[in-house]
């Protein structure tokens, strides 16, 4: 499959779009706000779309169709369960403290609430995790588009190898998002992120049709393949019983509440979006207009992956052959339903080693699945020249959304919270601007070197992140306590944080999910328990980091001094003024209008159940 | 005064679907056994092409 003048010419007209509203908004970004906050300016619709896309990377995509073709229609928890209650919980709760704070950061509040040596804590991690997981994406991104071989051929016009694409891809498209948030800073990469989500939704909706179509729509997936791919909650009863090795309990609390409250309410990725908008109703309803389409998604992003189950089985030797042979049923014939033991394969690749170019196999010498091929696959079989060229321009936005939603809270982040707070206090609001686009520089130098080092040492990446998400996984007890218990404290907090942290890699390296070596998988201490899956690893680590951070933060609280409390209004619960509803024309109030998306939630849940 | 993000997004829908639908209309329909016969260019382009003309009327009509 090579690609035509017309999918280039669309690529570029997507190319120079984005870095035309970069140029157009370069002359508004005259002041640090400006540059870092949008100016706190932008009406609610604008910030809620700019929240979902910042956080719609091409992992996100890539990673959910996978998912959705290993464990079914139950991916969607992810959705339902993992981000609707705690967006519409940011946005009736939390957003009134990180607003009306006038906090430019999620750290900065940290040192209003709390202390510095909080704020340190956060924002240093929060910075390095930023430029860690944009340069991993940017390589996993680089490394799908040289597999697919469809940038290939200019490369051989030119007489170049194809192993240039790698490297061509990760350049241009580190030097797109650069060029627009160096212009135009926050205000520049939302409203792209708002053209990105239309973009991502025009490249992969014709996508879902076609591939519904050729399935036989929603009846012809729930005829092919076994229930429990087919219904959301079947076997959650116990652990043992579903795909994901995980029960009701431990995706309410670990997915439902530790992880997804953790990353949706505090991370600045995507918390900065909401905080750029034009007033405190504004702020409070991004997250909540964000929930609406952000609910939907599953059609659009897990789909996928139960389509490329139930497609026909073709003959598969590998992702270039088998793109293009006619329909044909494969040796394994399509599955009977209801036999969950014989995997369904459809139209999954094969895992092809990248140095032998032979199939990879398991233990027992079945042929490995390429999961993260799933929508690759999918866009090369269904898509002719024209829209191919739209479906992988929209797989380039969503990469260029989320490693610009990074670059962005990296430079606020690095000027506010580390630069002015530590290095340079009493600078002019010029000399922060311009911090703020060497930042930006230098975040993206970052990323490419990450890239580069990811793609020699994935262990090390493997350990990077690991380790992030030991830190990340005890804040939310910081941010509850900090915003709805007056009295803990900002030494209460940090032990609390560190505590927590310190929980998170004692039960990683404790447990250990099946099949794994002890090492980056975890038990690298002593195998004390084995989870039936990573995911239930992963889950269990974070609750627990959770508890020990929640109940290490009150004793270290009740044994320390209070702050008065007057310096504590507009920051804690309690000691706030309740935000009135403010009426904006055309909205509802941000209570409603949670109820409303809460309801649309539990209506999916009931429907796919 | 601040750019109207929908006249952006509005533009570049409707450049797209204009060439996606040019190109469904003229070009070769061959191509299109891939995508199960249906000539995707032309319907997703005139999709495109409506969606980016509502994108831009809106912005025109707020001014």
């Amino acid at each position: 499959m090579t690609l035509t003048w017309l999918d280039w010419l669309l690529m570029f007209v997507y190319f120079a779009f984005v870095i035309g509203i970069g140029v157009a908004l370069r002359r508004e970004a005259v002041t640090s706000e400006d540059f870092f906050q949008a100016g706190r300016a932008l009406p609610a619709w604008i910030c809620g779309l700019a929240f979902l896309s910042a956080n719609l990377g091409a992992q996100e995509i890539i990673g959910m169709a996978a998912s959705g073709a290993k464990y079914g229609i139950a991916t969607s928890h992810f959705y339902w369960i993992g981000a609707i209650p705690a967006m519409v919980f940011l946005g009736i709760f939390m957003m009134p403290f990180y607003y009306g704070s006038r906090a430019r950061s999620v750290p900065e509040y940290l040192r209003l609430r709390f202390d510095e040596k909080t704020r340190a804590f956060n924002a240093i991690s929060f910075a390095l995790m930023t430029v860690f997981s944009s340069g991993i994406s940017m390589y996993a991104m680089a490394k799908l588009l040289q597999i697919l071989h469809v940038f290939d051929r200019p490369f051989s016009a030119l007489g170049l190898g194809s192993g240039l694409v790698f490297h061509v891809c990760i350049a241009a498209s580190a030097l797109v998002v650069l060029a627009y948030v160096f212009l135009g800073g926050l205000s520049s990469a939302i409203y792209n992120e708002v053209l990105q989500f239309f973009l991502i939704v025009a490249g992969f909706l014709p996508l879902v049709y076609l591939g519904l179509r050729d399935a036989g729509g929603w009846s012809g997936i729930r005829a092919t393949l076994p229930p429990s791919f087919t219904h959301a909650w079947q076997g959650f009863g116990a652990a043992a019983t579903n795909p994901m090795g995980v029960d009701a309990f431990g995706v309410a609390m670990g997915l439902g509440f530790v992880l997804s409250f953790g990353y949706w309410c505090t991370d600045f990725l995507v918390v900065q979006r909401a905080m750029a908008a034009d007033s405190m109703g504004a702020a409070r309803r991004t997250p909540l207009i964000a929930a609406v389409p952000k609910m939907l998604f599953p059609f659009l992003v897990v789909l996928p992956g139960l389509i490329a189950l139930a497609g026909p089985q073709v003959g598969r030797v590998g992702l270039g052959q088998q793109v293009g042979v006619e329909r044909q049923e494969g040796p394994e014939g399509r599955i009977a339903t209801g036999i969950a033991a014989v995997r369904p394969v459809g139209l999954i690749p094969y895992k092809v080693r990248e140095t032998t170019g032979e199939i990879a196999r398991n233990g027992n010498g079945e042929p490995e699945l390429d999961y993260d091929l799933t929508v690759p696959t999918l866009l090369l079989r269904y898509f002719p020249t024209g829209i191919l060229g739209l479906g992988l321009t929209a797989l380039l936005a969503s990469f260029m959304s989320g490693m610009a939603g990074n670059v962005t809270a990296f430079n606020t982040v690095w000027t506010y919270d580390i630069y002015q707070a530590y290095m340079r206090p009493r600078a002019s609001d010029a000399h922060y601007l311009r911090m703020g686009r060497m930042a930006t520089i230098f975040g993206v130098a970052l990323s490419i070197v990450t890239a580069y080092v990811a793609a020699q040492f994935n262990n090390i990446m493997d350990v990077l992140q690991l380790v992030f998400a030991f830190v990340n996984a005890p804040l939310l007890a910081t941010f509850l306590l900090g915003m709805f218990w007056k009295r803990a404290t900002g030494h209460g907090a940090f032990a609390g944080l560190v505590a927590g942290t310190g929980a998170a890699a004692l039960h990683h390296g404790l447990t250990l999910p099946p099949g794994a070596a002890a090492g980056v998988k975890g038990g690298w201490l002593a195998v004390v328990a084995t989870y039936p899956s990573e995911m239930a690893q992963n889950f269990w680590t974070a609750i627990d980091a959770f508890a020990v951070c929640f109940v290490v933060t009150i004793l270290v609280s009740v044994a320390t001094r209070p702050r008065a409390e007057a310096e504590l209004a507009g920051l804690v619960y309690s000691l706030t003024e309740r935000p009135r509803d403010d009426r904006l024309a055309g909205y509802l109030p941000p209570a409603v209008l949670g109820s409303v998306v809460l309801g649309i939630a539990v209506i999916l849940n009931i429907v796919f159940f | 005064m601040r750019l109207d993000v929908r006249l952006p997004v509005g533009a570049m829908l409707a450049l797209m679907g204009a060439l996606l639908a040019g190109y469904g209309l003229l070009g070769d329909r061959a191509i299109y056994g891939r995508s199960l016969g249906v000539n995707i260019n032309l319907i997703w382009g005139v999709v495109l092409i409506a969606t980016g003309a509502c994108l831009l009327a809106l912005s025109a009509r707020v001014k």
